[in-house]
């Protein structure tokens, strides 16, 4: 293996990206990531010396509209999405563990 | 009625000479679909009875003739927002989540007074290339239930290949629309960027996604385009360039004519197999033969597709997916302690395999110390391939090839194998990268499976796309065939 990426890049990506992963799952993955950043790699090949990078290929440049404001009055349906909610507001656990009280 | 038999001009007639009512055909529609999809497996959800409230109402107010496509049932990937109607994007995280609003691809179908039947099965969040990787159940092949209908649109190409509805929508990233369209030997269109409007399509790679119609035939997928495409105030990247009545143009008339075709031999090198070759060599002398040149050209970078594809797509989708955090809808895990649980576990919990392995390289291709080599990198070679198909378009109306190297391949076959599964869109891509328009129309077989032929355009040139599909299949029969199901045939 080439080792691009090894098991503790792979898990600091995870945390970047809050994710968690067991071992046997990071087992499996940090091969696969490894394989497919060596086909990333292959994009050095491509001499883009001068070449301007492209995010996106829009024709609408600038687009301007009036700032007018919206009731869309559904602030119950959006509510229901919510998986814990009370009077009105989203509930969310303590942000501080509470276990370390 | 028998969606493998009419297309929707002849559905329309149908309904405007009151043969039967939009009741009746929605009936019949959810008559079919309950017979077919046990062994398809292509809807995740059916809205039965706010269908038949609908087809109530059209009938009470009558279909004219300058309605198309008033009154005929259709369906919707499951990745279009659908207000009241649970949206899941094939993924647990979504698994109970209601939208409030309607995406504006759905809002302008029920202004054309279609008839949404239900949504679809997809790849979760639409990554995938076999529909495999939905959380909720494995769409089949419509010809070969033992092979995989593509990916990620896999539920809205198999339901029109299977005649239960006659019209889809679809979503394209890197090849979405196309290749499901041709494993299951069906019409499907990924418009250019920025012609259909992106409002309330969960979005996956931002500069890349694309919505557009999956039909049995070349002139319906263009009345379904006129129909959903257009400006939209609320995605500013939609162009306001004036949408064409496509539809208008395919006629008796249409023709190929003068035209110059590029085929490019990168498109029939390596890694293509010969039954897809032959094919689409094929089709490239029924096009002499109507008139049109078809010269070799080349497209130099076209491997690099698929490298650049995975960085861009995979970063903008690890942004994208981190509003899945478990705080205002979707799944939330149990068993937290904190805040950071919640989001930890509630993601880690709540998306598919997949979508966290793309999560991870796009996290990684943006991550301090790799965004230059991996990134800016992939959007200069982005740069560079859009200047192949430039250069080829220039003094070529469109360029022709396969849109997959393979006939559908077996379900269980490939899903182990990230690497392998993803150059599977190896030819559809840098389509997308280059924002242009590509066809995947029917155009051939190989031991009872669909070929399909790709059709790629200039920018906004749907029409000459429509009008080259068209013409090939007034001078072919493989858009006729249909595949054999219990309960049909």
């Amino acid at each position: 293996m080439a080792n691009r990426i090894n098991r503790e890049q792979v898990q600091h990506v995870a945390e970047l990206a809050k994710l968690e992963f067991t071992d046997t799952q990071l087992d499996a993955l940090t091969p696969q990531l490894d394989d497919i950043i060596g086909l990333f790699e292959s994009l050095s090949e491509v001499d883009t010396t001068g070449v301007e990078p492209t995010s996106s290929v829009t024709d609408q440049i600038n687009v301007m509209r009036d700032d007018v404001a919206d009731n869309w009055g559904q602030s119950a349906a959006l509510l229901k999405n919510a998986p814990d909610a009370e009077r009105g507001y989203i509930k969310v656990p303590a942000i501080i563990d509470e276990s370390e009280d | 009625m028998d969606y493998l038999k009419q297309d929707l001009a002849s559905l329309h007639a149908d309904l405007v000479a009151k043969k039967y009512s939009a009741k009746e055909l929605t009936q019949q529609t959810f008559a079919n679909i309950k017979a077919t999809d046990p062994q398809v497996d292509a809807f995740l959800h059916l809205n039965e009875d706010e269908a038949l409230a609908q087809a109530d109402q059209i009938d009470a107010a009558g279909i004219s003739e300058d309605q198309p496509l008033a009154g005929i049932p259709m369906a919707l990937k499951d990745n279009l927002v659908t207000k009241n109607v649970t949206t899941t994007a094939g993924s647990k995280i979504l698994g109970n989540f209601k939208p409030v609003y309607d995406a504006t691809v759905v809002q302008k179908l029920a202004n054309a007074q279609m008839i949404s039947v239900g949504k679809t099965n997809l790849d979760e969040f639409a990554m995938g290339s076999s529909t495999e990787n939905s959380a909720f159940k494995t769409t089949k092949n419509a010809w070969d239930h033992t092979k995989v209908p593509g990916g990620s649109s896999g539920g809205s190409a198999a339901a029109v290949a299977a005649g239960m509805v006659p019209a889809t929508l679809g979503s394209d990233t890197g090849g979405s629309i196309r290749q499901p369209a041709s494993f299951n030997g069906v019409v499907g269109m990924k418009p250019t960027y920025g012609r259909v409007s992106r409002w309330g399509l969960i979005a996956f790679g931002s500069s890349l996604d694309a919505i557009g119609p999956m039909t049995r035939t070349v002139k319906d997928n263009a009345l379904m385009l006129s129909a959903i495409a257009g400006h939209d105030q609320h995605d500013l990247t939609s162009s306001d360039k004036a949408v064409p009545n496509y539809a208008a143009d395919l006629t008796a008339a249409t023709s190929v004519k003068g035209l110059r075709i590029g085929l490019p031999k990168e498109f029939l090198g390596d890694g293509i197999a010969d039954d897809v070759k032959q094919a689409i060599l094929a089709a490239a002398d029924t096009y002499r033969k109507l008139g049109a040149t078809v010269d070799e050209v080349s497209l130099p970078h076209n491997k690099y597709g698929v490298a650049a594809y995975y960085i861009i797509a995979s970063s903008e989708a690890s942004s994208n997916l981190q509003r899945f955090d478990g705080i205002r809808y979707g799944y939330r895990a149990q068993d937290v302690k904190n805040l950071e649980d919640v989001y930890v576990k509630s993601r880690s919990e709540g998306f598919g395999e997949e979508v966290k392995r793309r999560i991870m390289l796009g996290t990684f291709s943006l991550s301090a110390g790799f965004y230059d080599a991996y990134f800016l990198k992939a959007a200069r070679v982005r740069t560079v391939i859009l200047n192949d198909f430039k250069a080829i378009l220039k003094d070529h109306d469109f360029i022709m090839g396969p849109v997959t190297p393979t006939t559908a391949f077996g379900i269980g076959e490939e899903i182990t194998d990230p690497m392998t599964m993803y150059m599977n869109d190896i030819l559809t891509i840098p389509v997308n990268l280059a924002g242009l328009p590509g066809l995947s129309l029917p155009a051939g077989f190989s031991k009872g499976l669909p070929i399909g032929m790709q059709l790629i355009g200039r920018p906004f040139d749907e029409s000459t796309l429509y009008q080259a599909g068209y013409a090939f299949e007034q001078n072919t029969e493989f858009h006729t065939k249909v595949p054999t199901l219990g309960g049909h045939n």
